[in-house]
């Protein structure tokens, strides 16, 4: 936690973030023809895709938008409440969407907020109209699979009243693709007792550098759900997702799920400001560190009361080098605000792993177990067919991370 | 099945178990008696191989091979299974998960989990807000499930009522009665479970050091009587001829 005193005011600071040389990636894209049958992909993407939880099948999805490099590849709603498209076409339908461009996140926040605001690639668009139950979940992917380009997209969700969505979204780079960089603006909108499941996997390599930029805001009665889950190593992302509860009752819940592999640096958190009473946050954290660095940060801010909101953050040493550093914020601006955090960070308990294996589990085996555990989603409070979808994708990752 | 040899055993600098000489043979039960503190769960972490228990003389001899190096897995592949008096929960793992990891082909986890009122602990992480009596039956229902040929059972009844002693002792008699050369270690400082689960011979641990091993109703009739105390300055010699037997 930095904090500069100045004259008796506490002044509260942004994470640093690394250098990344924008210049030194291409702006452009070779374009990407439209494919009207996913199935029809080579078998390499379908695999990558999946590991980030994007099924080709489109198999019990309500919907897909698949974007490579700077091309929207596919698009379509298999449900009448949905609207789904790339945020490029959304502009020219719906002339009232420019109300909810940079509503949320200020494009110049940073230098790579900036540079999705000058230069945009498209991004998705998706919204669920006023009532809408979109029973299954829409996915979206966004791929790179050139080399050392920089993509970047700006994406819109916004959740009319009383409607009740769930998001997949996997970003990955193809096999072939070794350094790159990503650069999403995501606005999200849950209007009056609204619901969003949104669920993010990351499925990066080795040298491509993230910077998401995401921020919600959640109205009266609405509940956002944000599951963020990066197994795969990453060169270097930076990200501190925000949500804003607006309205009375609103409820925000953020998990992350963060494997940081050698050479992989991850300095991620997230940010609830609760702005109206009776509003809720809760954060979770499980951090992993195989031997790369992990910033895990949460920042919980109250401005009025009653709220409540909790921040938990758990990490795991698995080798002798790495580093985990948790950072917990809590901020309260008034009275009557309850506000919380715990924070601990370790190693896999020796007792644990010879208790499996006083049962003949390998020490491997039993590792793998107690690993697996840490990162037990059902602590997401996903619905079941969500939570298996993501099971899989983190297994997926777990034969390659282990 | 086992043979324990001028065993020394040390926790850090700590000497828990000073030069143990003890047989249990196939087929055989044998009872552990011993104050608080006296070793007697140190004696089952060091046959099991826990690493923060070092030998550091003597050896244990399963099955004819000395384990002394053998790691945790290794022996219990090799057939010994222990009911833990303190295990950890694991946060994340299942009851579930860690039974179908370890049974042994045709063990049915539902079945055994109905019959040791354990149902609704399989989806539970292991050991997690388990009661003193929830632990045992957890404990047991791994044992049922891996089937060892020697089981190490610390303190069975402790913590558990009258109603579910009965159930661990009919449990226990039937992963002893899995195969007729199987045997046990029991751990009690009580002895209840002796109603249900016969011990063909007696210890008694106090201070380190194994005190004498015979007929485990009269060691434990004479405990009641005199104290633990009693043992240190004994030595096995004098209860000799009160059906007694040094085991040295
Ligand atoms: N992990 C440990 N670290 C340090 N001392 C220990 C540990 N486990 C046991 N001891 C000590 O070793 C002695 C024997 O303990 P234990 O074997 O648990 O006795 P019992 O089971 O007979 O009550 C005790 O004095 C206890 O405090
Ligand atoms: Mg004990």
């Amino acid at each position: 936690m930095v904090h500069n005193m100045r004259r008796g005011k506490i002044k509260r600071q942004e994470p640093q973030n690394k250098q990344i040389d924008i210049a030194s990636y291409n702006k452009d894209a070779s374009p990407k023809a439209y494919v009207q049958n996913l199935s029809g992909m080579s078998s390499a993407q379908k695999k990558t895709m999946l590991s980030a939880g994007v099924d080709a099948s489109g198999k019990g999805r309500s919907g897909t938008y698949l974007q490579m490099d700077h091309s929207v590849v596919h698009s379509n709603s298999l449900f009448a409440g949905l609207e789904v498209m790339s945020t490029t076409q959304a502009l020219k339908k719906h002339e009232w969407l420019d109300n909810y461009f940079w509503k949320a996140v200020n494009p110049q926040a940073d230098e790579f907020t900036a540079q999705a605001h000058t230069k945009p690639n498209h991004g998705y668009f998706i919204r669920a109209l006023p009532g809408a139950k979109v029973v299954f979940p829409l996915q979206a992917c966004l791929f790179i699979t050139q080399n050392n380009i920089m993509q970047t997209v700006h994406n819109i969700i916004i959740v009319e009243e009383g409607s009740d969505l769930q998001v997949i979204t996997g970003c990955a780079t193809a096999e072939d693709v070794s350094r790159g960089l990503h650069i999403g603006i995501s606005e999200f909108y849950v209007k009056k007792n609204a619901r969003l499941t949104f669920t993010m996997v990351h499925n990066w390599a080795e040298d491509v550098s993230v910077r998401p930029r995401t921020a919600a805001i959640v109205e009266e009665g609405a509940t956002f759900l944000s599951n963020y889950i990066c197994l795969k190593p990453v060169k270097n992302l930076q990200m501190y997702p925000k949500a804003e509860l607006t309205g009375r009752g609103a409820i925000a819940r953020y998990n992350s799920i963060l494997f940081a592999h050698p050479g992989s640096h991850l300095d991620v958190g997230s940010k609830v400001i609760l702005k109206a009473k009776d509003s809720k946050a809760e954060i979770v954290a499980r951090a992993i560190s195989a031997g790369g660095e992990i910033i895990a940060r949460g920042y919980l801010k109250a401005d009025v009361a009653p709220v409540k909101a909790h921040l938990e953050c758990r990490g795991l040493m698995l080798k002798e080098s790495g580093k985990i550093y948790a950072i917990p914020e809590l901020e309260g601006n008034t009275a009557g605000v309850d506000l919380s955090h715990e924070a601990a960070v370790g190693k896999i308990a020796k007792e644990e792993i010879e208790y499996l294996m006083a049962r003949g589990m390998t020490q491997g085996a039993a590792q793998a177990a107690i690993v697996r555990g840490f990162l037990d989603t059902s602590i997401m409070g996903l619905p079941d067919e969500l939570n298996k979808q993501i099971n899989k994708a983190i297994e997926a990752c777990e034969k390659e991370a282990f | 099945m086992i043979k324990i040899q001028n065993l020394t055993v040390k926790i850090a600098d700590r000497e828990v178990l000073s030069n143990i000489n003890l047989e249990i043979k196939k087929g055989q039960v044998m009872a552990l008696l011993g104050p608080n503190g006296s070793g007697k769960t140190s004696l089952i972490m060091a046959i099991m191989g826990f690493s923060d228990y070092k030998i550091t003389s003597g050896d244990i001899i399963f099955k004819g091979k000395r384990i002394n190096n053998a790691s945790v897995d290794e022996r219990a592949r090799m057939g010994i299974g222990a009911m833990f008096q303190r295990p950890p929960t694991i946060r994340g793992v299942k009851t579930r998960q860690v039974v179908d990891l370890i049974k042994q082909e045709n063990f049915s986890t539902d079945k055994a989990a109905e019959e040791l009122n354990l149902k609704e602990f399989l989806g539970r992480d292991i050991n997690s807000g388990f009661s003193g009596g929830e632990i045992k039956r957890s404990e047991l229902l791994q044992l049922l499930a891996g089937s060892p040929s020697l089981s190490l059972f610390d303190e069975p009844e402790s913590g558990v009522d009258m109603e579910n002693i009965v159930l661990v002792g009919k449990m226990m008699n039937r992963i002893l009665r899995k195969n007729k050369d199987n045997a046990a270690l029991i751990i009690t400082h009580t002895g209840y479970i002796f109603d249900y689960v016969k011990p063909d011979r007696g210890c008694i641990l106090v201070g380190s050091k194994l005190h004498c091993a015979g007929n485990p109703k009269s060691i434990l009739t004479t405990i009641k009587k005199h104290g633990y105390q009693w043992c240190i300055t004994c030595e096995g010699e004098r209860l000799k001829d009160k059906s007694h037997k040094t085991s040295r």
